[in-house]
């Protein structure tokens, strides 16, 4: 299967696609208040905790475990609404609770003719924001690419995109007003629906965050956090923008 | 009076038998020197099956992203398939301790099986892309004997392993990175990886990281991130 690759648009709007991974019959990861989720939290020091603190355990257990495809819908569209405040034109390749695969999803990306794609995850292993380019090796882009494999002509702008994306989670406080950083890391993974997208694309995943007041465990669901993030990819897709020469 | 031939007959039986006895007195002796021998040789304490050696793992640490190598020896069966199965179940047993940088649920074994076999070699159920894409005469006049060529290892995961593992890009990628370039330390041959879980060919490992593709085992410790 081959990919025609999209002819740039002059003077047009600065696209940015978001995709929220999951949904549907793919749940994801089960993510808790705080790691309870069964057996799946990579979050040690959470659960330390927890067996310490029998009466914040007991609360948890009676929260509702939130799914990873509920808490990518919520992300894009409280990412959607920063953006478009911004004045981004917004693409979502899914608004509610439904199955899309890798090819849909590619396929929407790459009718949207992004200047910007961002994939997103969350999780409850691991730390702060974990940001990843697909693991292709860059080939010199053609009119005609194999459609597994289009994203390799998109590889290089998609490290400058994710470099951006990381300039702005770790510029101290992200004008949260905390000057606590959020840890950021950086990685090469395959990606089947990013490695058939045309377009700077990045994959963006949450993690609980380690060094709330007092160094306690922030996690996913944790409004102000999620909102802390978000304001900070708002702002790196801002000068991502400004990389571009738009306004 | 005793004829001359009895005396000689008498004396020669008698000579016999204090031969016979120096001789089975000699034989006790030397009966008596091998089993005491053979009591210091045999030991007090257990044999060991094979001694310590040096290994390497490459350890995955979720907070930077990276993989870092550590050196350790302990005994390893001589088979390649059987090392590199006990290899990568240390390494993930590892994973399941309270200091771990990777935290990982704990399991018996988790890797099933591990099988190599040389590069050109198809692989069953999963044909080399890099064969199919080659001239057909190519398979036949290979220079390189089976037992120099580089190897394809088809790491067989438990189904408990793969539902148990926690579900993320980042915690599965590493874990995957991980398996293939302490596979690539221990066995240098081994350049590609594949997965199978519970011997089926499956999507992610939970969710997340591609287990359909071939994994470069020289591109791995690239590809575990590097804080810029
Ligand atoms: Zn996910």
């Amino acid at each position: 299967m081959l990919c025609v690759l999209p002819v740039p648009a002059q003077a047009r709007r600065f696209v940015v696609v978001l995709d929220a991974a999951h949904g549907g019959a793919d749940t994801g990861a089960v993510l808790s208040a705080a790691g309870t989720a069964g057996g799946q939290s990579g979050d040690r020091q959470a659960l330390e905790k927890q067996t310490l603190d029998k009466q914040a355990l007991e609360k948890q257990t009676l929260d509702k475990q939130t799914l990873e495809k509920e808490m990518t819908l919520a992300m894009s569209q409280q990412l959607r609404a920063l953006l478009v405040a911004r004045g981004f034109t917004v693409v979502e390749t899914r608004e509610n609770d439904q199955l899309v695969d890798a090819d849909a999803r590619a396929v929407a990306a790459n009718r949207a003719h992004a200047d910007a794609c961002l994939t997103l995850h969350a999780t409850e292993a691991g730390t702060g924001v974990h940001l990843f380019v697909s693991s292709l090796g860059q080939l010199q882009p053609t009119l005609l690419m194999p459609w597994k494999t289009v994203q390799a002509g998109w590889v290089q702008s998609s490290l400058k995109l994710s470099s951006a994306l990381h300039a702005s989670l770790t510029a101290t406080g992200n004008g949260s007003g905390s000057d606590v950083e959020i840890p950021v890391t950086m990685g090469r993974t395959s990606l089947p629906a990013i490695d058939s997208m045309a377009c700077p694309a990045v994959a963006v995943e949450v993690a609980p965050w380690h060094g709330g007041a007092g160094s306690e465990v922030v996690d996913v669901t944790d409004l102000d956090y999620r909102t802390r993030v978000l304001q900070a990819v708002a702002a790196g897709l801002l000068s991502w923008r400004s990389e571009a020469g738009q306004p | 009076m005793t004829p001359r031939y009895q005396k000689i007959l008498f004396t020669v039986l008698f000579l016999t038998s204090v031969l016979m006895t120096a001789v089975l007195v000699r034989l006790r002796e030397h009966a008596h020197d091998q089993l005491l021998q053979g009591i210091t040789e045999q030991g007090t304490t257990a044999p060991a099956v094979a001694p310590p050696e040096p290994v390497t793992f490459m350890v995955a640490d979720d907070g930077t992203s990276t993989l870092r190598a550590e050196s350790m020896a302990f005994p390893l069966p001589v088979e390649p398939e059987a090392r590199a199965r006990a290899v990568l179940n240390r390494l993930l047993a590892q994973y399941a301790s309270p200091q771990s940088q990777h935290p990982l649920p704990t399991e018996t074994d988790p890797v099933e099986a591990v099988y190599l076999m040389a590069e050109s070699d198809p692989a069953p159920g999963t044909p080399s892309d890099r064969s199919a894409s080659e001239p057909a005469t190519q398979i036949h006049s290979s220079p390189e004997p089976a037992s120099r060529r580089n190897q394809i290892a088809i790491v067989d995961l438990t189904q408990s392993f793969a539902a148990t593992h926690p579900s993320g890009l980042e915690t599965e990628t590493l874990t995957v990175l991980s398996i293939c370039a302490t596979l690539h330390a221990n066995l240098p041959r081994v350049a590609e990886v594949r997965f199978l879980v519970g011997g089926q060919q499956q999507a992610t490992l939970n969710g997340h990281a591609d287990l359909t593709q071939t994994y470069l085992t020289a591109a791995s410790a690239a590809a575990s991130g590097a804080q810029p």
